[in-house]
């Protein structure tokens, strides 16, 4: 048996745990050990998305079309998918900004429009009135219902209560002195309630308990698993053709894109979404595990809504339940008192959450973005003397949580009565995606501007009034129904359900419709008109590129002007007290290395700023900046300024990316000249050894012409023979002095490319043939065994027949110098191949070093230590034989091993006229 | 930097998957009579495509963190 005491009992019970659990998670975050630190938790505070529209509403909207509520939280989990772009962006903003709530971010956007705010504040109360109505709705009914069990009625039916029974009316008044001891026993000036977080978290897991519980026993245990329920249904005419429940492109697709387009807009920018995904966030990086544990949240709750709703069609099959009640009634009517008290519980946990969130989250916009700002500009009441402020803005916030539960409940009675409860919650959803193109735009577009983003609000939430408040007004028989039939004054074209003729839409894709092309068209037409103000421009700046600026000091950069520490110290106290005052100057001193109190902490940009941020996380952007303004002197900046200001920041990023390409280049270039150095120096050392080799080699063969000479001169005695071979010494060093200065010459002359080539087509055969005939006495005095391998025929090249044979000369005589001494072999071959000959001499001489194997090639090297052994020649003739293979397009290089002979080989192309 | 690029665009593409899964015409595929699992294939549809959607939230929001 359920009597009212015990639900009432359980009910307060139930109220008692949340406040419990709030107070312990308040104890735990003064000493500073937060509860709420978690991804988890963050998740679970996520799902007051889901209210008593969705633990009763659902079921209702599955009974009359079947899938229509799955796009309210399949919308939510694809706007998910962009919270890595688009929330990630609005929590780095809020914590820069300390933005308190959605009316606060909107209007710090736009240059802390205090106008904005209010707007802002205005649009989002009254449209979320319908939805508070709903939660009234809902808990009410739900008690109602339950409280005449066994029996099974219809709350609209139940006869007409005296205000002492009315339920809403008692709800409301319970939920709004629950919201006020929960939500403003004291100010934070972060504008955190982590108490309240921790109690919504728990109230999330109580509501899908609740669901799933009650899921399950229809599921299960009245049914037999998804399949019968399904089979069962499919077997009923009238329940059959919702198997299949999309019919028609322009109607149901419509409907349901509008519906997913509606509520990603409605997780964004809800207040209390915005408040417990924004401004209860305490960690940028719980985002990483919320972005899926929402939405499973989300999945998990929905699995058992067509269970219920097909199961209560087949329970109640003569319509005479509401099928917003399914999940309570469904239970009752098997007599399972504790699972339908469960499911009251559930529900009223879903309907609370959604209270407090909302209502503290609307408290602060009104407290913050309506009221203050008049009272500040009230000259009359002197509250910028006032010491102490705190309480004040707590009784403005405790009489706004009161007010708005009043007004829902007005709401209610007004036109709640004739809408099921989902259809009243989209009228909520409509309104607050109003402010979709003034955030997105405001966070992504530079150029969105306060008079745009105002026109903007101004137009879609016209449209929303005249499209959907109207008519429910109108339905509840507020309004003439004349109205929605014929249209204003008979003019059918202004009729609110299908404004300017457009027809087959359902009500909600209708006003969207309008609505958005209104808004957008307003936004971005008068943004792109009106030219923005200092102050929008720096903000504007601030907002879009939040990722490039650096900490919370990046809003100093804009101010000028004098201002005295004392003063704003005091105007801090006059928000926080003393204490707390001290505690903000304390950490902003210690940041710079003082100590508070210190004469040295001069008031300058820096401190004004953060003063101003500081309140403004108290009493909001707007509020804050015309507190600030009381107690400083600030000369207005330009909008050239500012530009300037932000110009000069893109410039030093600019000129910072030119440096550094510079300074790369800078790298490139000296390591270039590096490299050229060390060339250089090797040349040099070469050009000295060159030197002192030549020298070497002309004094070698002169020293000899003139001993010799000098013996024929002094010795006239000398026998004829002997005469003979010193005149034949004197000969050969003559001849070489010849070489050597030949060479060099030869050497001066390819370099400076004023040599002269006699190009001929040439038989390179003939060319070895001819040196090894000149050369034939060399090797028999040496005794060398020369191996030629010629072939047959062999392609012509076209070069310089003497070159040529200079080039062999030159390999040759290498190679007899620098065979073995005793068995000297040297071996040449010529090959053809791709259009190459090649030659090859071999020698079995000691070998190169494979470290000399390119040096050799250098001018002026000499193979060995030019110190100790007797050089064997210019260090002149491989370079100059490769230069000329080079000329005419040919290659040179040798392999070797240190002890086992060399061979130098070189190629030469086929003459292309051959 | 690039890290966070690059995630935020997956996250992107992965929207605009669920946009496509999750509208006309692909919905209306699913629009017929019969059953899966013995749920009608237009649910069984939606409730598959939003896990698998979810799935891959849990992949990319945990790569690499």
């Amino acid at each position: 048996m359920l009597h009212e005491t015990i639900i009432i009992f359980t009910s307060f019970a139930y109220l008692g745990i949340l406040f419990g659990i709030a107070y312990y998670a308040d104890q735990r975050a003064d000493a500073g050990r937060s509860v709420i630190a978690s991804p988890y938790i963050y998740s679970l505070s996520l799902a007051v998305y889901a209210t008593a529209w969705t633990f009763y509403g659902s079921v209702g909207r599955a009974a009359s079309d079947g899938v229509g509520f799955l796009p309210i939280y399949i919308g939510p989990t694809l706007m998910i998918a962009l919270w890595w772009v688009v929330l990630r962006k609005i929590l780095r903003i809020s914590k820069q900004n300390r933005i308190t709530s959605l009316a606060d971010f909107i209007a710090s956007r736009y240059g802390k429009s205090a106008l904005l705010a209010g707007l802002v504040t205005v649009i989002a109360v009254i449209g979320i009135l319908p939805y508070i109505s709903l939660q009234l709705k809902a808990v009410s009914n739900s008690f109602t219902i339950l409280t005449h069990y066994p029996d099974i009625v219809t709350p609209a039916n139940v006869a007409a209560q005296s205000i002492r029974q009315d339920n809403a009316l008692w709800v409301a008044l319970i939920l709004a002195a629950f919201t006020i001891v929960f939500g403003t026993r004291h100010l934070d000036a972060a504008e955190h309630h982590q108490g309240m977080v921790a109690a919504i978290a728990f109230e999330s897991l109580v509501k899908l308990l609740a669901f799933l519980a009650v899921g399950a026993f229809v599921t299960f245990g009245i049914y037999n698993g998804f399949g019968d329920v399904f089979a069962r249904a499919a077997a009923v005419p009238k329940l059959r053709e919702m198997l299949t429940p999309l019919d028609g492109v322009a109607g149901d697709y419509a409907t349901w894109a509008w519906l997913t387009i509606l509520s990603m807009m409605a997780i964004m920018f809800l207040p209390r979404q915005f408040q417990v995904a924004v401004i209860e966030n305490l960690d940028e990086k719980h985002l990483n595990k919320a972005i899926w544990l929402f939405p499973v949240y989300m999945l998990a709750i929905n699995v058992f809504v067509l269970p219920i709703a097909f199961g209560g069609l087949l329970r109640f099959p003569d319509g005479n339940v509401d099928a917003d009640t399914f999940v309570l009634t469904l239970p009752m009517a098997e007599k399972q008192e504790l699972l339908a008290l469960l499911v009251f519980i559930g529900g009223l946990s879903a309907a609370t959450g959604m209270v407090i969130v909302e209502t503290i989250a609307l408290s602060t916009m009104v407290c913050n973005d309506l009221v203050m700002p008049v009272l500040l500009r009230l000259r009359r009441l002197r509250l910028n003397e006032r010491r102490d402020l705190t309480g004040l803005l707590l009784g403005i916030r405790r009489g706004a949580i009161l007010l708005i539960l009043l007004l829902g409940y007005l709401y209610f009675r007004l036109a709640g009565e004739a809408y099921a409860l989902v259809s009243i919650g989209l009228i909520s959803f409509a309104a607050v995606a109003q402010f979709a193109p003034a955030v997105l735009g405001g966070i992504f577009w530079k150029g969105g501007t306060r008079t745009g983003a105002l026109w903007g609000l101004l137009a879609g939430f016209g449209v929303w009034l005249y499209t959907l408040l109207l008519p429910a007004l109108a339905r509840s028989g507020w309004l003439p129904t004349s109205m929605l039939e014929q249209g204003p004054f008979g003019i059918a074209l202004l009729k609110p359900l299908q404004l300017f003729g457009l027809a087959g839409l359902d009500q909600i894709s209708h006003a969207m419709i309008w609505s958005m092309i209104a808004n957008v068209g307003a936004y971005v037409g008068v943004s792109l008109c009106v030219s923005p103000s200092a102050e929008e421009h720096r903000q504007a700046s601030l907002f879009v590129d939040v990722f490039r600026q650096s900490g919370e000091g990046a809003g100093a950069r804009f101010w000028r002007g004098t201002a005295s520490a004392p003063d704003l110290y005091n105007l801090l106290a006059r928000f926080f007290g003393t204490s707390g005052a001290a505690g903000a100057f304390a950490d902003y001193a210690r940041g710079k290395g003082l100590t508070w109190p210190d004469p040295q902490l001069v008031a300058d940009a820096d401190l004004v700023h953060y003063v101003e941020v500081q309140l403004a996380g108290a009493i909001g952007a707007a509020s804050a900046r015309v507190m600030v303004g009381s107690v400083v002197k600030e000369e207005a900046l330009t909008i050239d300024e500012v530009r300037e200001i932000l110009d000069e920041a893109s410039q030093a990023v600019v000129y910072s990316h030119r440096l550094e390409q510079k300074s790369r280049e800078l790298e490139a270039t000296s390591a270039e000249l590096r490299a050229a150095n060390a060339r250089l120096t090797e040349l040099d050392r070469l050009k000295d050894d060159f030197v002192s080799t030549v020298t070497h080699e002309l004094r070698t063969p002169l020293t000899s012409i003139r001993a010799f000479t000098e013996i024929l001169l002094d010795a006239p005695e000398v026998e004829i023979e002997q005469r003979k071979k010193f005149l034949g010494i004197i000969g050969k060093e003559a001849e070489r002095l010849t070489r050597l200065i030949n060479q060099v010459l030869d050497l001066a002359k390819i370099e400076s490319g004023k040599a002269d080539w006699m190009e001929t087509r040439v038989d390179i055969k003939e060319v070895i043939r001819d040196t090894l005939a000149a050369m034939d006495q060399l090797f028999r005095e040496k005794r060398i065994e020369v191996d030629a391998r010629l072939p047959e025929r062999v392609s012509t090249v076209v070069v310089d027949l003497d070159r040529m044979i200079q080039v062999m000369l030159n390999l040759l005589s290498n190679a007899v110098k620098f065979c073995d001494s005793v068995n000297g072999k040297i071996e040449i071959v010529l090959a053809e191949s791709d259009g190459h000959v090649r030659v090859d001499v071999t020698d079995n001489g000691r070998g190169i070093d494979p470290r000399d194997h390119e040096a050799v090639f250098n001018k002026f090297h000499q193979v060995g230590d030019t110190l100790t052994d007797k050089p064997h020649g210019s260090g002149l003739g491989l370079y100059i034989s490769r230069q000329i293979v080079e000329h005419f397009g040919g290659k040179m290089w040798v392999e070797s091993r240190r002890g086992s002979g060399a061979r130098f080989s070189f190629t030469l192309p086929i003459g292309a006229g051959a | 930097m690039n890290r966070f690029e690059g995630k935020g665009q997956r996250f992107v593409a992965l929207c605009m998957l669920g946009v496509l899964l999750f509208n006309y015409p692909l919905l209306a595929l699913f629009n017929v009579s019969g059953v899966l699992f013995g749920v009608p294939v237009l649910y069984a549809y939606v409730f598959i495509a939003w896990a698998a959607l979810i799935a891959l939230m849990v992949l990319i929001a945990e790569s690499g963190s």
